[in-house]
């Protein structure tokens, strides 16, 4: 597949086309209806549930949010491609990879409406806490591929970044350690055309970014991130590879931030409406229920069956969070050291007697 | 000491090697590694001989870049290793800054404990040694203003094989800044043992009661010339050597205050907003009624340090200390 698609030579692997036609019979994976099925339902509920918290930030119920929608295709096949054991190592905008791996919306409400907890992810195995630095955290990624190797364990790690944190100094200082150590990585690059407002031809001069694998001695693919199977496809070989001691992978997913950068960020500033409609016709969601409606596996009618039910778990997930215990001065001060310096100890202790002292002044 | 100890004369480098030897022998957690810290045994040698020792895969050479380097110790940490990384010079450590504000001094807070990094970051630190721009640097209030990771600085081949030892057994990341002037200027005595010295703890060198002195790094051994002048002079100097910049040991400083009604601090760094500053206020907030004079800070300047040729304009010789030793006895 990586002789194949040399990105080199500009190629995006895709499988099937804009209307959900398989292009590329080669290689598409080997699942189940079932499974196909069920990927599809991840990413609807994904979309319903990102629709759902915009609502509920314009209602002023939850803080800033990053929406994922144009980009579920990538979440998903993470998801249905990572093992239990394997490493999550997020940036901000993978909702789908989140809940695969076991966190909970709750989490992710808790998180955005200001919640330390919504970072704690207690359910869910070897995944790092959201990171709001850029890029940062693929070096991180490279250092847990470093544990598995000493340790000769069959995991690999599976991190996230943006077009933009491509720009980072180190994401070329993870992506060159790790080509050096032969790490088991792979580092996903969504490639949602905007860094914000910064379209990709600003973050670049380089034709793709699949390419930047070429300097660094190991593995890249340009792969349709709108593309649910290509995408499996080709995690499930970058997987395998790499877990087979081959060194990293790189692999851009090609996608649409179909959203605003964040509830924060008014696109309309610097994208034009026919762009907009341009990328709605390659939507993740549309190709993949096209082909499911063409084998008779999807309907219009299920799809209007399984809505309704999504928004009420997602209502019911939100007013939880919305009833979790108010924040602590303990939460602040109880983690910030393996036991906490006698100092810290004092400055707790005075803003607790301050606290006492308006309580009595009530 | 027991009677089974058995002592050997070192330097800080050797006391250094000594410590990550002990630890690498003892844990395979721990792993070393850093720009040139492998075949070469680092540029002060302080790692010589651990890779043969212990391998490739525990005692290795990176890529040339800081960031890199800490990065992926906040990795390593999180799976479980404890990474002892070398920054080549504290000059250099700035484009990793991100990696230690952002990302080990937060991962536990942010993960809610769930994941910690005991991650030690060594770095040579300090000036007098006529090298090029970026190699005099004493850096070390940037590290303690920032929450979530701890800063120690030894004084002593003795102390720093007991601190590193502690460094590396800790949950927390250590900022572990070595005074290289003194690296190799000072032999003593060392326990081949392991042992281990506290951190956050200050240590008072000398007792006195005129004056309290404090300092740390290689302005222990400039304070210690100056006292023999306060001595000669009548003024009896008490010296704490901090150790630990932060935390910073409060009660040992006030304690002292109050028994001597002054005090003054000595560090190589620049002036404002520095360690010099904190431990002023630490008195006020701590000793203020005892005070007999107003606190002295006796650093560096507000300036880049010179190089080599104007270097002697920055560096605090003995005489300077005991200036200010002598005017605030005399306040």
């Amino acid at each position: 597949m990586f002789k194949e698609y040399n990105p080199i030579q500009d190629k995006l692997f895709r499988i099937i086309d804009d209307d959900g036609m398989i292009i590329n019979k080669e290689w598409m994976p080997e699942l189940s209806d079932e499974q196909i099925v069920n990927a599809y339902k991840e990413m609807l509920f994904a979309r319903t549930a990102d629709l759902q918290i915009v609502s509920y930030q314009r209602q002023g119920r939850i803080y800033t949010y990053p929406p994922n929608y144009g980009q579920e295709a990538i979440s998903g096949a993470t998801g249905a491609v990572m093992r239990e054991d394997d490493w999550l190592v997020p940036a901000f905008r993978e909702m789908g990879a989140y809940l695969a791996k076991g966190a909970t919306l709750k989490e992710l409400f808790l998180y955005f409406m200001g919640y330390e907890d919504g970072s704690l992810f207690k359910d869910a195995k070897n995944i790092l806490p959201i990171s709001v630095p850029i890029a940062s955290q693929l070096v991180h990624a490279t250092g847990i591929g470093y544990e598995i190797k000493y340790n000769n364990k069959d995991q690999v790690v599976f991190a996230f970044v943006g077009d933009g944190g491509t720009s980072e100094g180190d994401f070329h200082e993870a992506l060159n350690f790790a080509g050096t150590w032969k790490v088991p990585v792979i580092f996903i690059v969504q490639n949602n055309q905007y860094g914000i407002s910064t379209p990709f031809s600003v973050q670049t001069a380089s034709e793709n970014i699949a390419i930047k694998s070429v300097a660094y001695g190991i593995e890249g693919i340009m792969v349709d991130g709108n593309d649910y199977f290509a995408m499996y496809a080709a995690l499930k070989n970058a997987a395998k590879r790499t877990g087979e001691g081959n060194g990293p992978v790189l692999v851009e997913a090609v996608t649409y931030r179909k959203g605003a950068h964040t509830t924060s960020d008014d696109p309309t500033k610097y994208r034009t409406k026919e762009e907009e409609e341009e990328w709605d016709k390659k939507d993740p969601l549309k190709r993949l229920k096209a082909y499911l409606i063409d084998k008779k596996l999807w309907s219009e009618k299920e799809e209007e069956r399984v809505i309704p039910q999504y928004k009420k778990e997602i209502d019911s997930q939100f007013e939880e969070a919305e009833n979790y215990p108010e924040s602590s001065l303990d939460d602040v001060f109880q983690f910030m050291y393996d036991e906490m310096p006698e100092d810290l100890q004092k400055q707790k202790v005075e803003q607790e007697k301050f606290l006492t002292w308006m309580e009595e002044r009530k | 000491m027991d009677g089974g100890e058995k002592m050997k004369i070192m330097n800080m480098v050797n006391a250094i090697n000594d410590a990550l030897d002990i630890k690498l022998k003892e844990d395979r957690n721990t792993i070393v590694y850093g720009q040139d810290v492998g075949v070469e045994g680092g540029v002060f040698r302080v790692t010589e001989g651990l890779q043969k020792k212990y391998g490739n895969d525990r005692v290795f050479d990176t890529p040339l870049a800081e960031s890199g380097i800490v990065g992926t110790a906040v990795g390593m940490s999180v799976a479980g290793l404890r990474p002892v990384v070398e920054i080549q010079f504290s000059g250099f450590v700035y484009p990793a800054f991100n990696q230690i504000i952002s990302h080990a001094a937060r991962m536990r807070n942010r993960s809610r404990g769930r994941y910690q990094t005991p991650i030690v970051i060594r770095m040579p630190y300090g000036g007098g040694i006529n090298a090029l721009e970026h190699h005099s640097e004493s850096m070390e209030a940037l590290f303690g203003h920032i929450p979530g990771v701890k800063v120690v600085i030894p004084s002593s081949p003795h102390d720093a094989k007991g601190m590193l030892i502690s460094a590396v057994e800790s949950n927390d990341t250590i900022i572990f800044m070595e005074p290289k002037r003194i690296y190799r200027a000072i032999k003593q005595e060392v326990s081949e043992d392991k042992y281990s010295i506290p951190l956050g703890k200050a240590n008072i060198i000398s007792q006195g009661t005129d004056v309290t002195l404090v300092a740390y790094g290689a302005m222990i051994r400039e304070a210690q010339k100056a006292m023999i002048l306060a001595k000669e002079a009548g003024i009896s100097v008490e010296l704490i050597d901090l150790r630990s910049i932060y935390p910073i040991d409060r009660d040992t400083i006030a304690n002292s205050v109050k028994k001597t009604g002054r005090i003054i601090t000595v560090t190589e760094s620049p002036k404002s907003f520095g360690v010099a500053s904190e431990i002023t206020q630490v008195v006020n907030e701590d000793a203020f009624l005892y005070l007999e004079a107003p606190p002295k800070r006796i650093t560096g300047f507000d300036t880049i340090v010179p190089l080599p040729k104007g270097e002697h304009h920055y560096m605090i010789s003995p005489e300077k200390i005991f200036y200010d030793i002598e005017k605030t006895v005399k306040f």
